[in-house]
């Protein structure tokens, strides 16, 4: 099969430039850190458009991560683009963002670039691991350990807003091991009870270990053309029927609201309004569980219950075998395998569900959503399929 | 001093009067000249309106226990404090700052949302006083 045959190409003319500046000063600059290199050069340009950080629903760049540039320039964003590969990803950004701006990704999108490449101040790497970025000086000196004591800082104040108990954060557990057992590829198999659960050794109070996600080794890839040309492959197409993203904050303790994520809320609503359906639409869900008390936010951002209602919702069965919104059918982060970027593997077992593969197979699912999240609370995407042909 | 094995901030030019402060013994923040919005981590414009005219003053040094973890298994250097919370205050202006509870049990009965707390300051270096919040005094 010919493979780069009876491709669309972008509409010419369709997306301008209407915003551009460098930062104040150029050659020395020891007083500007990188990110507010970036900040400076962005706010620039944004007064030479004439427009603000809530005009803005768009942010790309390169060496620093979009979602510090976005919390740090309050954007509240339904695009992020990281691209990088080099003194390069600018341009990749602005055709990205051409593209993105075409599909209704955003409106406006805005591209930073920021180096201290003289002065060396502030370099605190993409994920914020040095001493002067802002987690290294407001976050790092106070002990977290890795995801299990960072990304459940939140969710005490949520237990406390909400009434959610630690018997019902442990049934998130109980519930997707369930799926687990059906699933020959998953990593733990064995049934497990809420009691088993709150016995596991306390990793970070309130999670327990079987509350947090796996540490396994593993791979995926997707390959994606267009819904046309998918009818010559052998395989069962899966259409992408709506997408969502944004991100929020690099440092937990900076989630906007402590018991909802922006990232999710922003991601969900972008990717039904472009699927032009509604939760009760949605046959399968995949809500990446790095930790216990994921799926229980992503189902009230995304819609799929109201606010706190989530912990009684998947507690009273709704998301188990034979319930009304099977969830996470792999066994999920928690119980088939979490190598680090689980993202992938939710996608997959959508693929699979849509496909009709799955080793718990949905019977008759047509559209399944997997949402996932990125960095602790920092990015959420949405992506919703269908196996319905257009 | 010489023996802290803990992360040490390093300061940037925007933190710097931050940092400045909690040495001096005070907690600062920055609020807008232009829309009188309150913002923390600082940096040199608002986050709300974007404006360049921002101002340094004096906090409280009062807020809330907004939300917690005990974490037992220690990041390098804490090994000797675990298990210990990792809290963030909502400070009365309403921002959120992340940080170590002192003086008071590391335990979920000890440590209650919502209670008021008050900012220290603990000198970690010979530049850096790192700030940590305990129960307020008479609360």
């Amino acid at each position: 099969m010919a493979a780069r045959e009876g491709g669309v190409t972008m509409k010419p003319k369709s997306v301008a430039i209407v915003g551009a500046a460098e930062t104040t000063q150029l050659g020395v600059i020891p007083d500007l850190s990188i990110i507010q290199l970036h900040a400076d050069a962005a706010l620039n340009a944004m007064a030479d458009a004439d427009i603000g950080p809530k005009d803005i629903d768009g942010v790309a760049t390169a060496g620093e991560s979009p979602v510090a540039i976005a919390h740090y320039l309050g954007i509240k964003p339904t695009y992020a683009d990281g691209t990088s590969v080099g003194g390069c990803s600018f341009m990749l950004h602005v055709r990205h963002a051409a593209a993105a701006i075409n599909e209704g990704l955003a409106t406006t999108i805005l591209i930073t670039h920021g180096e201290s490449g003289r002065s060396r101040v502030g370099g605190g790497g993409r994920f914020g691991g040095g001493g002067s970025s802002l987690s290294g000086q407001f976050e790092s000196p106070y002990g977290m350990s890795g995801p299990p004591s960072t990304f459940t800082i939140p969710v005490l104040r949520y237990m406390k807003d909400f009434g959610l108990t630690h018997e019902q954060l442990a049934m998130v557990a109980v519930v997707q091991r369930e799926w687990a057992g059906m699933n020959p590829r998953a990593t733990f198999r064995d049934p497990i009870t809420v009691d088993d659960v709150l016995n596991s050794r306390m990793i970070a109070y309130p999670f327990h270990l079987l509350e947090c996600c796996l540490v396994t080794d593993g791979g995926g890839a997707l390959i994606m053309t267009t819904a046309e040309r998918a009818k010559d492959f052998k395989t069962k197409p899966v259409y992408i029927l709506g997408t969502g993203e944004s991100v929020e904050t690099p440092m937990v303790s900076q989630m906007y609201d402590f018991t909802t994520s922006m990232a999710f809320r922003l991601s969900g609503k972008k990717a039904f309004d472009e699927a032009g359906i509604t939760p009760k639409d949605v046959d399968h869900l995949m809500c990446y569980d790095a930790f216990a008390h994921l799926p229980i936010y992503m189902l009230e951002d995304l819609g799929f219950v109201g606010r706190g209602e989530a912990g009684a919702f998947i507690a009273a069965g709704n998301t188990r075998p034979g319930g009304k919104l099977p969830m996470n059918t792999n066994g999920g982060g928690l119980s088939y395998m979490h190598s680090g970027m689980y993202g992938m593997y939710a996608l997959q077992e959508s693929v699979r569900q849509l496909r009709g593969t799955a080793p718990a197979q949905v019977p008759g699912a047509k559209i399944s959503v997997a949402n996932g999240v990125g960095g602790m609370f920092a990015a959420g995407g949405t992506i919703i399929m269908t196996n319905e042909a257009p | 001093m010489a023996d802290y094995r803990k992360p040490i901030p390093e300061p940037t030019p925007e933190t710097q009067a931050f940092w400045d402060g909690t040495k001096a013994g005070e907690l600062r923040l920055q609020r807008c000249d232009s829309c009188s919005h309150v913002y923390f981590p600082p940096r040199p414009f608002c986050p709300e309106c974007a404006s360049r005219k921002v101002s340094w003053f004096k906090a409280s040094g009062k807020g809330k226990l907004h939300s917690y973890v005990i974490n037992h298994r220690p990041a390098y250097g804490f090994e000797q404090d675990a298990p210990y919370a990792i809290a963030v205050i909502m400070t009365d202006e309403g921002v959120k700052m992340l940080t170590n509870m002192v003086d008071v049990e590391q335990t979920p009965e000890a440590l209650v949302l919502d209670m008021p707390v008050e900012v220290t300051f603990e000198q970690i270096s010979e530049k850096i006083a790192l700030p940590k919040w305990r129960p307020a005094k008479g609360a």
